[in-house]
């Protein structure tokens, strides 16, 4: 077994740790924040320039060939800094579909555009009344001649009002809940029939609800009836990801608990000699490094093959984020007192991101029921 | 033993709820049904209606326009407005500052202030916290100095709620900085008109504004608005914050909120059913409510107990447990709550008084869901914080 980053990997992390530190302050991110799209243009290009999305993508596409390790490193720095930039909606979201589910002409028309900078992307997926169920579709996809195209509504579309591309999930047959029948496509966002309304979302993101009135995709990936597994796939590496940077949410967040009962005073001392709050930031240190192992395990298991497998991680890696966030967020709020209550003081945005984290693609409940449907974890590894 | 109500009691159950469906405004009750939440206009004139009922403050003693309930009516009228839901009384005025004035008020400020209180027609806010002094609330610094006939005060107050309505403040000065820090602390009634008052709001993570700080600089108050005598103020805070036993676990506030879980759980659907037909989530759900039937009846313990030997307004450790189970089980419901609207919990819109500005394709009823969740961490925080409930308790009771 090895846990250590390999150079590269140590680089890169060192590299954008250090852009984030100079430029990614919680003033900063407020900045950030109040800009048109709800993100700094800015730190998107420095990203880019970085080669941050580039990093998964065979370098056959112009990508730079890295893994999942190498996206955990990216989402545990983001996640520190609550980053507000589509990174995950574009190069993991995005770029998971492009890289699973592409044909090799897709990928050479489509993959440049993600790995320079210039084209970010976003999952239309979910629909009113679906909840967590991956497979409730109800959105059509029709033939158009050697095309198709697409009409129904997509909502809580993870950063869709600033995306130039959807990919966007679409049923070519069956009813809404069945396994067969959904495609994947990818339409331009500027394209006839797509509408989108854009809003922010209570962690300081932006989502969209988004419609298709017989809009024309571009392209479908992989065969058109056939495109459950791919999603699975895809959601399944967003899961990972999603893990890693719940790690780097926690840990800045613990830090900023520490550090406050620490100079924070009452009763003539520092808060931090009282020893229940001095366990309950034990407490929030032990969710953060079991986190930390969970998300790490998750990562391993994000480009397996084997799907039972990877969705018994995924779904312990979510449970996980669920219970232990809620623990550790909810935690740096009491232990903070009053300050912890403030929008202005930036323990209760993490808090808020972490408490959001937990409602994207399954809460941890949802996929706590999932895993023990499945027999759990131990039942055959051990 | 028996724990049914008397049938008298119950006759008064059936009395208030009627009187609430025949008087309260419908837009009112479903503005706190969908949001928690009811604007200072809806509180005034709710206010007014009650107490043109005589119902203004119904724990008050009949001289000072109080109902003459025993504790177990006024429990379940409170409960009853909780549940239906109605807005309740404010309470910095008729449940804190009014039993302050009526107790150890001058005869002049009893006349002056408590029908005052009873209509609403002056707002009261709380200014006992500062920026340095929270659960260590004794050592507060703001400093009252007297000059003639006035106390000049200077300082800062904090997390002031809804000071930005308020007309008055009822606050703790220190007033002899030699004394022992519990020793040297008044209690001043002033008149938020007086020059040298700047309230600032404090925006809350939820994007509520329901906190302010209050800057006090050479505040001039005139004597006649100290409560009691100068450097007890101490005592009459602790009056105060004991003085909050019936509402303090806030039972009926969950049972509506229960309720509301219920209803919205049929609506939304996980894996093809209603999330109300999940068994997991039928079991958090009655998991909750084991706690909320425990809490009550320890709530009626305390009520009943009341009842026999009078209310003393002294502190007493039982309002350390209905304190602390009652945050918990409040904090629990908006919890299950978010997990109802699954993923419609996440888009954030903005609040104001009137209505929604941006509307989403998702189900209304989802907008306030999260902001209620962030916003309920409080109830752990507020009013000596939990941590500080049990230290009570293993002092107080257990004797450690
Ligand atoms: C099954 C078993 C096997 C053992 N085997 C061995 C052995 O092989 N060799 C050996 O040397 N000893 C052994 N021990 C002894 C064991 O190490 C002691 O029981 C342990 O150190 C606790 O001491 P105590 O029992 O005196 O409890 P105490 O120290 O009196 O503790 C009582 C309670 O107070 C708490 N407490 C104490 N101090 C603090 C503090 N500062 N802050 C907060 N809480 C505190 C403790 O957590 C505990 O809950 C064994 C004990 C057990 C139960
Ligand atoms: C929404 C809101 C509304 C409020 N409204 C009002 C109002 O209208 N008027 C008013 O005067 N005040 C109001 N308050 C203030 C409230 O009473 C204080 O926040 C509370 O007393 C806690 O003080 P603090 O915020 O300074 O936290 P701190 O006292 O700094 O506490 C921080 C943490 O340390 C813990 N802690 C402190 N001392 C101990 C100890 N001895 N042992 C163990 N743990 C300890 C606390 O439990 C908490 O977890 C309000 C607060 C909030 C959040």
């Amino acid at each position: 077994m090895d846990f250590d980053l390999t150079e590269e990997q140590s680089l890169i992390k060192d590299q954008l740790d250090r852009l984030l530190k100079d430029r990614y302050a919680f003033e900063d991110r407020k900045k950030y924040m109040a800009a048109a799209e709800g993100f700094s243009p800015d730190m998107w290009s420095a990203y880019a320039e970085m080669g941050l999305m580039a990093l998964p993508f065979a370098e056959e596409h112009g990508g730079i060939g890295g893994g999942p390790v190498d996206t955990m490193i990216v989402m545990e720095s983001f996640g520190r800094v609550l980053a507000l930039e589509p990174y995950f909606a574009t190069v993991v979201l995005g770029g998971g579909f492009l890289r699973a589910g592409a044909s090799d002409e897709q990928k050479a028309e489509l993959i440049p555009g993600i790995a320079d900078g210039s084209a970010k992307y976003a999952f239309a997926q979910m629909e009113r009344g679906a909840r967590y169920d991956l497979a409730h579709v109800s959105t059509v996809a029709k033939r158009d001649g050697s095309g198709w195209t697409l009409s129904g509504a997509k909502s809580l579309v993870l950063h869709g009002d600033s995306a130039d591309k959807l990919i966007v999930t679409a049923r070519t047959a069956g009813k809404p809940g069945d396994e067969a029948g959904v495609g994947v496509f990818v339409v331009d966002a500027s394209a006839e029939g797509v509408s989108r309304r854009g809003y922010p979302t209570q962690d300081g993101l932006r989502a969209a609800e988004i419609s298709f009135e017989n809009a024309r995709a571009d392209h479908v990936l992989g065969e058109a009836g056939n495109g459950m597994p791919l999603v699975r796939a895809v959601v399944d590496q967003a899961v990972a990801a999603l893990s890693a940077e719940a790690v780097g949410v926690m840990s800045a967040m613990h830090a900023l608990t520490v550090d406050y009962i620490k100079v924070r005073k009452q009763f003539g001392v520092a808060i931090g000699q009282f020893q229940v709050l001095q366990h309950k930031a034990v407490d929030m240190f032990i969710a953060t490094e079991q986190m930390r192992s969970i998300a790490m395990f998750a990562t391993m298991m994000a480009d397996s093959d084997d799907a039972t497998e990877r969705a018994r991680a995924m779904h312990a890696a979510k449970a996980e984020l669920g219970r232990g966030g809620k623990l550790a967020g909810e935690n740096a709020i009491q232990l903070h007192g009053g300050v912890g209550m403030t929008a202005e003081y930036a323990v209760s945005h993490y808090f808020k991101r972490l408490t959001m984290m937990n409602t994207l693609f399954g809460d941890g409940d949802w996929h706590l029921r999932k895993l023990a449907a499945m027999g759990g974890l131990f039942d055959k590894a051990a | 033993m028996d724990l049914r109500f008397t049938p008298e009691e119950n006759a008064f159950r059936d009395e208030v709820r009627a009187f609430l469906a025949e008087n309260l405004d419908p837009a009112v009750h479903e503005k706190l049904k969908s949001r928690d939440y009811a604007g200072k206009a809806d509180l005034v004139a709710w206010t007014r209606i009650l107490n043109a009922h005589g119902w203004g403050a119904p724990h008050w003693p009949v001289e000072y326009g109080g109902t003459g309930w025993d504790p177990m009516r006024q429990y379940i009228f409170l409960e009853e407005l909780q549940k239906f839901p109605a807005p309740q009384p404010l309470a910095f005025g008729v449940n804190m500052v009014g039993p302050v004035i009526y107790t150890f008020g001058s005869k002049a400020q009893k006349e002056r202030f408590l029908p005052r209180i009873r209509n609403l027609d002056d707002w009261w806010c709380q200014g006992f916290s500062e920026p340095g002094s929270g659960s260590d609330l004794a050592s507060l610094k703001t400093r009252a100095v007297r000059d003639g006939d006035h106390y000049v005060v200077n300082g800062q107050k904090t997390w002031t709620t809804m000071a930005q309505h308020a007309d008055w403040i009822f606050c703790l000065v220190r007033t002899d900085i030699a004394a022992k820090k519990q020793e040297g602390i008044s209690f001043l009634l002033i008149d938020m008109k007086t020059p040298g008052i700047e309230v600032r709001p404090i925006v809350t993570m939820d994007g509520g504004a329901e906190v302010n700080e209050v800057f006090l600089t050479d505040v001039r108050v005139p004597v006649e608005n100290l409560v009691g005598e100068e450097n007890k103020g101490w005592d009459y805070a602790k009056f105060l914050l004991g003085n909050e036993r019936t509402n303090i676990a806030r039972i009926g506030v969950s049972k509506q909120r229960i309720a509301r879980i219920r209803e919205l759980a049929a609506l939304e659907f996980s894996d093809g059913r209603p999330l109300i037909e999940d068994e997991r989530f039928r079991e958090k759900l009655a998991a909750i409510e084991i706690d909320l039937k425990a809490l009550e009846l320890t709530q009626l313990r305390v009520v009943a107990a009341d009842a026999k030997r009078g209310n003393t307004g002294k502190p007493d450790p039982a309002s350390s447990i209905l304190k602390i189970k009652g945050s918990e089980i409040q904090q629990a419901t908006t919890h299950l709550l978010m997990e109802v609207m699954g993923p419609y919990a996440l888009p954030y819109q903005p609040q104001d008084e009137v209505g929604r500005n941006e509307p989403f394709d998702g189900p209304d009823y989802a907008a306030p869901t999260a902001p209620s969740y962030f916003n309920n961490r409080k109830v752990s925080i507020y009013g000596g914080s939990n941590e500080i409930q049990k230290n009570i308790i293993a002092k107080a009771v257990l004797g450690l």
